[in-house]
């Protein structure tokens, strides 16, 4: 089972305004590399924990914050 | 020392501009928007901050239509380059400053035509007149917010709202007053804001960008720069999202630290506060230069009428010499000559000698002001004896 999601941005820039979002609702995040399987958009992706994904999906769409997608991680 | 010279640059800078700079210089100063580690990404977090706090200044709600460049010229020109093709037509002032005359007589010579709206002796447009301008094949209206020379203001929002009525996207050139005249894209019907960064916005040289309105469409817009962006590096096609599309290149991120803390700083003390201020030294200024004999004050006379840009010329002197005096002997930046701006210099009649210009800002006292009329007054004096 994955222990963490990531959320796929287009640049870093969205990858800060998604991280200030989270980070503002209590929602615990991380900037990491984007792991390169899954995109080569944008250099930076904000780690989330698997569960919170629902809540970070509602909370990123309600912000007008654009994503790619959210992906599970495989581990 | 008095600087009078802040519509050129401003100057001093708070302290709060230099210590971003200098903290973005000594503990982060890395590449944003490319490497994914802790320093790339807090360097993105400066350039963030930056483009939500310049948002929050003019209305516009989404921080990726704020683009940064190097100034407003390079704003403009993005701008009227790309939407200007061959057959197009464009209705401009005929005050504007050479940023906004120099592309567009560029374009005439590819085929754009090219209409101005006349302006009185003092530099006021009446936006009655632009609607008999508009043709089917206009695809631009671009005016400055406030004359540089006289500080004359634009009618912008009624510009703005005849140039909607008819579809036409509006381009305004704030270089002038972005930072100590309240703007609101929304508010204001402005499509395209061009604003210099390092002006009253506080931040350094080298600075500027432009904001698009929420609802204005960028797809007919094309990119004027192509390079990296740290985004979508498997295609070698520019990408077509904000800010990206128009951001190419790595940015001067000490700069945005710099302009981040100038435009943070302006927005706690009050736009409004801030134009209050000016408009005290401006009333202040042409009082005393309107009681020296000799002297000659170009625009409309009324702080309430404009920026903190006076013009003027003592009769029978010469601007450079009375400016190279002020500079010597009184320790006083002015800035002689047309001001880039031959256009404006010609509405005033004061085309080719061109004036001196004082340009208070927001750090300029009331006793700066009175040295500044004694020190023309002296001046004037000698030039009758």
């Amino acid at each position: 089972m994955s222990e963490y999601a990531v959320v796929l941005v287009y640049s870093t820039g969205h990858a800060i305004q998604a991280e200030r979002v989270l980070n503002g609702a209590g929602v615990d995040v991380k900037l990491v590399p984007t792991p390169r399987h899954l995109s080569s958009d944008c250099g930076s992706a904000v780690r989330i924990a698997a569960t919170a994904r629902d809540a970070a999906e509602k909370l990123l769409a309600g912000s007008g914050v654009e994503i790619d997608r959210i992906v599970m991680l495989d581990i | 020392m008095i600087y009078l010279d802040n519509a050129a640059t401003s100057w001093p800078k708070p302290a709060c501009v230099h210590e971003s700079m200098l903290r973005f210089m000594r503990e982060i100063g890395a590449n944003p928007g490319r490497s994914g580690h802790r320093l790339a990404n807090q360097a993105e977090g400066v350039r963030f901050d930056a483009r939500e706090t310049v948002a929050r200044l003019f209305g516009v709600r989404d921080p990726m239509r704020v683009i940064f460049s190097h100034n407003a010229t390079s704003a403009l020109n993005l701008v009227m380059q790309g939407l200007l093709t061959p057959g197009s037509h464009v209705v401009t002032s005929g005050i504007e400053h050479n940023a906004v005359m120099r592309p567009l007589r560029a374009l005439q010579r590819r085929g754009v035509a090219v209409s101005v709206l006349p302006c009185s002796s003092s530099g006021e447009t009446d936006p009655a007149d632009l609607a008999p301008l508009i043709r089917p094949e206009t695809r631009l209206i671009v005016t400055t917010h406030s004359s540089n020379v006289c500080g004359t203001l634009t009618p912008i929002r009624e510009i703005g709202a005849a140039a909607r009525e008819r579809g036409v996207p509006f381009l305004v050139d704030a270089a002038q007053t972005a930072g100590c005249v309240p703007i609101d894209l929304e508010t204001d019907n402005i499509d395209l804001l061009a604003f210099s960064g390092h002006k009253e916005l506080l931040g350094p040289t080298g600075m500027g960008g432009l904001a698009l309105r929420d609802d204005f469409d960028f797809a007919a817009l094309p990119a004027r720069t192509f390079g990296g962006t740290g985004s979508r590096s498997e295609h070698e096609e520019q990408p077509d999202f904000l800010p990206d599309k128009y951001e190419s290149g790595t940015p001067n991120i000490a700069g945005l630290a710099g302009l981040f803390a100038g435009v943070r700083y302006i927005m706690e003390r009050g736009v409004a506060a801030i134009q209050a201020h000016e408009r005290a030294l401006t009333r202040r200024l042409i009082a005393g230069l309107s009681e020296i004999p000799g002297s000659r004050i170009q625009g409309t006379r009324h702080a309430e009428k404009q920026t903190a840009v006076v013009s003027f010329f003592i009769e029978g002197a010469s601007v450079s010499e009375t400016s190279r005096q002020l500079d010597e002997r009184f320790e006083i930046m002015a800035r002689p000559g047309l001001h880039c701006a031959p256009a404006a210099h010609h509405a005033l009649g004061t085309f080719p000698e061109g004036t001196i210009r004082f340009s208070p800002g927001l750090f300029t006292t009331d006793e700066e002001i009175d040295r500044a009329v004694d020190a023309v007054a002296r001046i004037a004096g000698e030039v009758g004896a």
